[in-house]
């Protein structure tokens, strides 16, 4: 990869170690992708930020980082960190100090508190075409497909980079040959439900393409209550970045995906068919999603008879504050959480909860791989007529 | 007998490969580098002090970070071969200074769990200790 004198000149330290090690990253990234140079990019969203995920070896690698003066460049946002500090419920004090040293060391850095695993519903977005860096693979998959802008499927530390140089690798996404698919995916049967979706992504997510192609052989509700779990689950199960729908074209491969698919791809990734609590999130939900399950829950008249608990947008919280949805929600028994979400939450604990209940692929993938809790995947309507009275 | 393969992250390291066909997601190796996911054929298997050899890390771009915790517990691969271009990998490599180059391995059927190879990330050489 070419790198400019200055470039080289920050890789081998004369900006300070901070920069060096941004460079240093960006530079394997390049390697690895064949990138010829660097471009400059216009927002960042940074992973990495839950204790859970990082642990004590991430929180040291950013501490050491925030003392090595390393600053953001551009405008950069966060992924959800492990809790929402306004309910701590039982959290071990360990945590929690852990967590805030990890937001303190960003915050120093120059990084918004935003604590989203949804930017694109919360921020006003570049325009169409901009190059971007968003590590959150379900942020980077929406950005690409349905808004248009550039980007690869950061790792948590290439966003990082980004941020503290403005720039990232020309390669991948970022090329306009890579981000017309090669293989399409035809699928057979009427998809409906968003866990429908997600069953989908997830399929297609394990081909490890760049980018894929959605042929639809009926229609098809497109928005944001479907499209989200189907980036979530892409960006779980593989390494795609983008797709597209219903785009014409002459493909390198084809697969059918049929109800016999989704079905296999439902037993393996769930274990149960029941659970002692439900989970609504990730992605963390938006004002559509609260919207139908508030409707769902006939605005709070039914209840559910078993612990809910929702992760959602602090920012889409408020929203919905204003329009009665919280309080609908919490009349119905439910437990809504900010600024955290549904992967590696400590909130689930093997100990307290045998099995969850939820609507999400990729909560179902980390609740039962990670927290060791069994796990039932079901649609959000499906849910709230067997679990509400 | 050695195979010439793209450098990524500098460093040199011996050991022995441990195959995986399939991609792995980072996040769900346990901190004494055991692979802990019921969907991965090497579901129970330890990574650390091995040479690992994967397509391509999957899923969550926190993984990344998982590489430098690895390292920093002493239970990280040596070094790491991968097929494809890969962000968290090469990131997670690049600073936890863990060797990593680039291989079409399945090319070559010397490529098997046990088989002891030095990976020479300064200038992209496998060698076969054979």
């Amino acid at each position: 990869m070419f790198l400019t004198k200055d470039e080289e000149e920050a890789l081998e330290g004369k900006y300070g170690d901070a920069i060096a090690i941004a460079y240093k990253i960006l530079v394997a990234i390049g390697e690895s992708t064949e990138a010829d140079r660097l471009i400059p990019i216009e927002w960042s969203h940074v992973a990495g930020v839950n204790y859970n995920t990082i642990g004590d070896a991430g929180l040291k690698f950013l501490e050491d980082l925030s003392k090595k003066d390393a600053k953001v460049k551009v405008k950069t946002t966060l992924n959800p960190m492990g809790y929402d500090p306004n309910k701590p419920r039982n959290l071990k004090s360990e945590f929690i100090e852990k967590q805030q040293r990890i937001i303190n060391a960003y915050r120093k850095m120059g990084i918004e508190n935003s604590f989203t695993c949804i930017p694109y519903e919360v921020y006003q977005l570049p325009k169409k075409g901009t190059n971007v860096s968003l590590a959150e693979s379900n942020a980077a998959i929406y950005s690409n497909s349905i808004l248009e802008l550039k980007t690869n499927k950061e790792s948590a530390l290439s966003a990082l980079a980004s941020a503290i140089t403005g720039k990232s690798i020309y390669s991948g996404l970022r090329l306009e040959e890579n981000r017309v698919p090669k293989i399409n995916i035809n699928v057979k049967h009427q998809i409906k439900s968003e866990l429908d979706f997600a069953l989908l992504g997830y399929f297609a997510g394990k081909i490890n393409e760049m980018s894929i192609n959605f042929s639809f052989e009926s229609g098809i509700d497109l928005n944001d209550f479907n499209i989200k779990p189907l980036c979530a689950a892409l960006g779980t199960s593989g390494s795609t970045g983008m797709f597209t729908i219903n785009k014409k074209d002459n493909y390198v491969e084809n697969f059918d995906f049929t109800q016999e698919d989704a079905k296999r791809i439902k037993d393996e990734i769930t274990n149960t068919d029941k659970g002692d609590l439900i989970v609504f999130g990730s992605p963390q939900l938006g004002i559509k999603e609260l919207e139908i399950l508030n409707s769902l829950i006939n605005k709070g008249n039914r209840k559910f008879k078993k612990r809910c608990i929702i992760f959602c947008a602090r920012e889409v919280y408020n929203k919905a504050k204003k329009k009665g949805y919280i309080d609908n929600l919490e009349r119905a028994n439910a437990e809504i959480y900010c600024d955290s979400c549904s992967c590696l939450t400590p909130l689930v604990n093997r100990n307290e909860i045998d099995s969850v209940i939820t609507n999400s692929v990729k909560a179902a993938y980390y609740l039962r791989n990670w927290n060791k809790v069994n796990v039932s995947l079901k649609s959000m309507k499906e849910i709230v007529n067997e679990e509400c009275i | 007998m050695h195979i010439s393969c793209k450098p990524i992250v500098k460093g040199i390291a011996e050991g022995e490969l441990l195959l995986s066909t399939k991609s792995i997601n980072l996040l769900t190796i346990t901190d004494e580098g055991i692979i802990n996911d019921s969907s991965h054929p090497l579901n129970g298997r330890s990574i650390a002090g091995k040479i690992l050899v994967y397509p391509n890390a999957i899923g969550s771009s926190v993984g990344a970070y998982k590489l430098y915790s690895l390292k920093i517990n002493n239970t990280s691969p040596k070094a790491i071969i991968c097929k494809n271009s890969d962000l968290i990998t090469a990131s997670g490599c690049a600073i936890a200074n863990i060797p990593l180059v680039k291989c079409d391995y399945e090319k070559y059927n010397y490529f098997k769990d046990g088989v002891v190879v030095i990976v020479d990330g300064y200038n992209g050489l496998i060698k076969f200790l054979i």
